[in-house]
């Protein structure tokens, strides 16, 4: 290593870890080599390289495009890999844990399953006509609905709203920030048709109208989507359509 | 209940909220100009005998409070207590028609009293 | 086994306004029927109602009123929050509204407190 990439010093930081499975676990401490401005990933993919090899936790991408290395960093849901040690822990402890409310596989890694599987029961996926189009559709990207979906069209999947929910873990049957939001970038999609059904199925007290509007999800969202107000879009037009007696 | 029913409820907590915005406003505004130099029974009642608007008001008001306020307490017995089911809309409902007959037996009170 | 109990985890501001929104709700919730009944004296006549008024008129029940008084701004506020949440085009923070909202039921107590005095 040159000396200008040293310029920040080098110091041991004491790092805990949860390390356990679905059964329990607890923190381990580590005493690691870091940078302020290393990413918490490299801390933790350090652990692993010269501590302790069987330390599991997920990655991909490492630039913050797949959205799989979503860990509890210090109290708050974040990717690990746009994360600086300086700016979470400043001179203090580091404390990793796996992400809130969903069920530890082993260590840092969670089963994402249950967090996916309600992408699909808030019908979070593009219902088209079965034939081909007769003609493409022309959608302005100025008009209001095309708007809405661009406004949380962004999303990853990576599961930090989800963890960041207080009401995801008051009610394990709640929908949640991301499964809403991407149901509500389709109510906004004027190609698609299941405008009707996906307002029953995200309609009610596990859908958008359990929502209390604390606005983690939006506190939290590394790509600064907005969830809850894509959710009370969700919670007018469920209501437009309870009114009309459409759903 | 269904999805229906629980956007309708949302919606019907919402619309009393809107009228209740305005009306909370105004009773606070009441309650700091009639506290001043003490209450009595003869101060309300001159402001309130016979008056038409404080009359409509007042019954507007006692509606959109036995909406919102059972409908909230609902929520809370769902999501704190995990009471559920038709034993829980049935109380609902009763606690929304009692709050009325009690507000507007109060209204009816200070109105004609 | 969640991952909630060693992920505990730091809350914002939302969940507190949440919080004196649900309890200040409860709290309002509880005391209508007492309200409603004690106004409900009139239909006895002015005597009864002025009967209850002395009754109310000590310490203990003047710090209750000043109380609900507090939180019914504070439901007041809270609600007028939500709404805005749910109905307006809001900007993305809105700690604002919860800073006005604290500000505005902690100045109708001191409003309603200093009348008391």
């Amino acid at each position: 290593m040159t000396q200008a990439q040293d310029s920040e010093p080098e110091s041991l930081r004491t790092v805990q870890v949860w390390r356990g499975d679905a059964t329990g676990g607890a923190f381990a401490e580590y005493r690691v080599p870091a940078r302020p401005r290393q990413t918490i990933l490299d801390l933790v993919t350090w652990i692993q390289r010269h501590i302790d090899p069987g330390l599991s936790y997920r990655y991909a991408c490492r630039v913050g495009m797949c959205g799989t290395c979503a860990m509890t960093v210090n109290g708050r849901p974040r990717w690990t890999c746009r994360t600086l040690l300086g700016t979470v822990a400043g001179e203090g402890t580091l404390r990793i844990a796996p992400l809130a409310h969903l069920p530890v596989i082993k260590d840092l890694a969670c089963d994402m399953a249950a967090f996916f599987d309600k992408w699909r029961r808030a019908e979070g996926r593009f219902h088209g006509i079965d034939s081909v189009e007769p003609e493409i559709a022309v959608v302005s990207p100025s008009s209001p609905e095309r708007q809405a979906a661009d406004a949380g069209i962004e999303c990853i999947g990576c599961g930090v709203c989800y963890a960041a929910c207080d009401v995801v873990g008051w009610n394990p049957e709640y929908l949640g920030p991301a499964a809403l939001n991407r149901a509500w970038t389709l109510a906004n999609d004027v190609r698609d048709r299941a405008g009707v059904a996906r307002l029953k199925a995200v309609a009610g007290d596990a859908g958008c109208h359990a929502c209390h509007s604390h606005q983690s999800c939006a506190d939290h969202c590394p790509k600064h989507l907005n969830p809850t107000r894509g959710i009370a879009g969700l919670k007018r037009l469920a209501a437009r359509a309870a009114l009309k007696g459409e759903i | 209940m269904t999805g229906r029913a629980e956007a309708l409820l949302w919606l019907a907590q919402r619309a009393s909220a809107a009228v209740l915005g305005f009306c909370v406003l105004v009773h606070l505004a009441t309650i700091v100009l009639a506290v001043q130099g003490g209450l009595s029974a003869a101060e309300i009642l001159a402001r309130t005998q016979a008056s038409l608007a404080w009359a409509a008001f007042y019954a507007v008001f006692v509606l959109a409070v036995a909406v919102h306020a059972p409908i909230g307490l609902r929520t809370i017995a769902r999501e704190w207590l995990g009471w559920r089911g038709r034993s829980l809309e049935l109380t609902t409902l009763a606690a929304g028609i009692a709050l009325a007959i009690l507000g507007w037996r109060a209204v009816a009170g200070v109105v004609l009293g | 086994m969640s991952a909630v109990g060693f992920a505990a985890r730091r809350r914002g501001a939302g969940v507190w306004a949440f919080l004196v929104h649900r309890l200040s709700g409860l709290a309002l919730a509880l005391f209508l029927p007492l309200h409603f009944w004690a106004l409900g004296q009139a239909i006895q006549g002015e005597a009864a109602l002025d009967g209850f008024l002395r009754w109310a008129d000590r310490p203990l029940v003047k710090l209750a009123e000043w109380a609900l008084v507090v939180l019914l701004a504070a439901h007041l506020a809270g609600g007028l929050r939500l709404l805005a949440v749910e109905f307006l085009p809001w900007s993305d923070r809105q700690k604002t509204w919860i800073a006005l909202g604290a500000g505005f039921s902690l100045l109708a107590g001191l409003v309603f407190l200093l009348n008391l005095l």
